[in-house]
């Protein structure tokens, strides 16, 4: 099953053209997506690029990807034949830098460098972009999108930023669209425009003037006209964006792990997805324990380790063995069966966690909890190919 | 460093994950326990404090969980309708509804405004004195310094106007480690850590909160002394496996990979605990909560992690 499963993941890759990796804070979901463009460049082939969003610092180093904007590098093959990998395509790493990604979209759409130049300079425009409609989301879209269009690469496989829910990110487009096409931002911004508001005409006004303070209200306002100028090209973009989300070379992979609240966000996702027309590929259960664990013979093998322990003659020459005491062995059996109960609830909770979670795509895959961090290519291999 | 339950503003903040929310949950238990009255507020409505409690969703007015304990979940539009009852003494209050909604889009671009609103309502019940404590449930680290610094960067930003008077009896509240504190809830584990570590730069750095304390939540109980270890090693090589194979069956394997496995992530852990504990100032309390191998949810849950908060603040 499960090389049956690998086989599909990698069937998958080779298929599609853009991979969106999602899921819940703290599964993972970074490394997954690192290990799976390592993976397709080295199985699947072609020009594999990852967009990353925050990779742990000891990861990007060795990928090569240190401090820099929005640049892609490519991953050196040595790399991988260092990993004992002969790849048969390239991997390319790249960061996602929401506010170098906010600057390229002004300038590519502002109509004139004026323009360009006071938006860029505008005092808001830094608090904005950091906070505004959810900006990762839509930059990390924008750029999944730009990237595919350049043709520069056969697979783009994006990590989605850190969400407090995950369809922030399927509606980002959406949601700028209507922004900017919103008759709200035109009333906001109108009265400015033709100087002909008073604040008692306007309830708004009255209220967010004495809340907010005239001033800063205007600068608001002054910031909205300015943006509003470049208005048809974000607009054409995010409806690009929001096409390429539901286009038959997208796919969606879900990463959870088997604890309580990944695994409901993992579901309330594949639900969402579905509602939205957005395929979901496959579901990636990370840091999965061993199924051998849940079997009964298992559970009386742990029985007789506890038996086995207090048999004198066999620590003894266990003791011989390992050059230590029978009482040492005699502990340290003990200890191992008498704890191993605590790993079969742990085993048991993600088992009825995983029947509950099959259902929802028509590949799953379990990778099983590393024994250690992942720091390399090799590490990102390793763990790689419990996927494909 | 005043203790923890003695502050009146407790923000619980950490790394999407690592198990905040049921934190913040037990840390109000234990200040109930305390007898004292608890509000506990979560910020980004995605429901998981009322499942924490096992009593469903949450609404901005407060819902009594049991005896003391309060738990309320934030939200724009109801926080501002308070705030202009409160402090504008705007009449029109029932016809709210669609001003909200353009306030809240308004709120939505202009930075700190919907932060303001939310930190507004939390100092106002620590002003009020209408708990003894407030735990918030608070954005996750990577939001976090824009939460609590929004009263600072709204006085940057606004030059005059109701919000930004406001933003100083705020600040004061926010300012005073007596009464506020930031808990950082981590796991042992790589990222969490780091995140953990370079957020308590930004804190300092950036706001005027004191940093309570750090939770590392989910911690493997060790299973061998450091001599036990290496007897265990020992046992790996071909002959004593043999030998304990014979003595039980073939699937002690399993068990002697689970204890492996469970060994290697508690070697794992401990080095990016004592990672921890070497980039933390040394008065700073690091709370240690066990990994529960439970099959419990909810409440029962949230008990036990306090009854754990217990024993470490003792």
């Amino acid at each position: 099953m499960t090389a049956r499963a690998q086989a599909a993941v990698a069937e998958l890759l080779a298929a599609k053209e853009m991979v969106v990796v999602c899921g819940s804070g703290g599964t993972g979901k970074t490394t997954i997506a690192a290990a799976l463009g390592a993976r397709a460049a080295a199985v699947v082939g072609g020009r594999v690029l990852v967009l990353t969003v925050d990779p742990a610092r000891r990861l990007a180093t060795a990928l090569g990807i240190g401090a820099f904007g929005n640049t892609e590098v490519q991953v050196p093959a040595e790399a991988f034949t260092a990993a004992g990998v002969q790849p048969r395509g390239e991997m390319w790493v790249a960061m996602l830098d929401t506010k170098a990604g906010w600057d390229d979209l002004v300038r590519r759409h502002a109509p004139d460098a004026a323009l360009r130049d006071k938006v860029l300079a505008n005092p808001l425009y830094r608090n904005i972009t950091g906070r505004f409609v959810h900006s990762h989301d839509y930059i990390a879209m924008e750029r999944l999108q730009e990237l595919h269009a350049s043709g520069r690469y056969d697979l783009v496989i994006i990590d989605t930023p850190p969400s407090r829910n995950a369809l922030n990110l399927l509606d980002a487009p959406g949601r700028m669209r209507d922004f900017f096409g919103s008759r709200l931002l035109r009333w906001l911004t109108v009265p400015y425009r033709s100087r002909l508001f008073t604040l008692a005409s306007k309830p708004f006004y009255q209220v967010a003037d004495r809340v907010l303070g005239s001033r800063f209200l205007q600068d608001i306002a002054e910031f909205f006209i300015l943006f509003q100028a470049m208005e048809p090209g974000f607009v054409a973009r995010a409806k690009d964006v929001e096409r390429l989300l539901t286009d038959q070379r997208t796919t969606f992979v879900v990463v959870s792990t088997l604890e309580a609240a990944p695994a409901h966000e993992a579901h309330f996702l594949a639900d969402e997805l579905r509602a939205r027309r957005m395929p979901l590929g496959a579901l990636v259960l990370n840091r999965v324990l061993p199924a051998s664990i849940r079997q009964a013979a298992a559970a009386k093998a742990a029985q007789q380790l506890r038996d086995a322990s207090a048999d004198a003659t066999l620590t003894r020459h266990l003791g011989r063995l390992t050059a230590s005491t029978s009482d040492e062995v005699r502990d340290v059996l003990a200890e191992v069966a008498e704890r191993f109960p605590e790993t079969v609830v742990v085993a048991a909770r993600e088992a009825e966690r995983r029947r509950e979670l099959a259902a929802v795509a028509p590949i799953v895959v379990d990778v099983p909890t590393m024994r250690d961090d992942i720091n390399d290519l090799a590490g990102l291999l390793a763990l790689g190919s419990n996927l494909l | 460093m005043p203790g923890l339950l003695d502050r009146s503003l407790l923000f619980v903040t950490g790394k999407g994950g690592v198990g905040k929310t049921t934190v913040a949950a037990a840390v109000a238990e234990l200040a109930v326990q305390h007898g004292k009255r608890t509000l506990v507020c979560e910020m980004d409505a995605k429901g998981a404090l009322g499942t924490a409690f096992d009593v469903g969703a949450l609404q901005f007015a407060p819902t009594e969980v049991h005896s003391g304990l309060f738990a309320m979940t934030m939200n724009t539009e109801d926080s501002l309708r308070e705030y202009l009852r409160l402090f504008v003494r705007i009449p029109f209050v029932g016809r709210i509804g669609p001003l909200a909604r353009t306030f809240d889009f308004v709120a939505d671009a202009a930075p700190g405004v919907k932060e303001i609103l939310a930190l507004g309502k939390l100092c106002y019940e620590v002003r009020e004195r209408h708990y003894d404590l407030v735990v918030v449930d608070a954005e996750a680290s990577g939001h976090i310094v824009a939460q609590i610094g929004a009263p600072q960067a709204i006085r940057e930003l606004v030059q005059v106007g109701l919000v930004r008077d406001q933003t100083d009896w705020m600040i004061d509240i926010l300012g005073d480690p007596q009464r506020t504190g930031l808990l950082v809830v981590t796991t042992p584990e790589e990222m969490p850590v780091t995140e953990t570590t370079e957020l308590l730069a930004r804190v300092r750095a950036e706001t005027n909160v004191d940093v309570a304390g750090v939770i590392a939540n989910r911690v493997l109980p060790a299973l061998f002394s450091e001599r036990e270890a290496e007897v265990f090693q020992a046992l790996s090589d071909a002959a004593p496996q043999e030998a304990l194979r014979a003595a039980t069956s073939r699937q002690v394997a399993t068990v002697l990979g689970a204890a492996e496995l469970a060994e290697a992530r508690w070697r794992l852990g401990s080095q990016h605990l004592s990672r921890l504990r070497a980039a933390l100032p040394e008065e700073m309390p690091m709370l240690i909560v066990p990994e529960l191998f439970t099959k419990a949810s909810g409440r029962r849950v949230v008990v036990q992690v306090a009854e754990a908060l217990a024993a470490e603040l003792d």
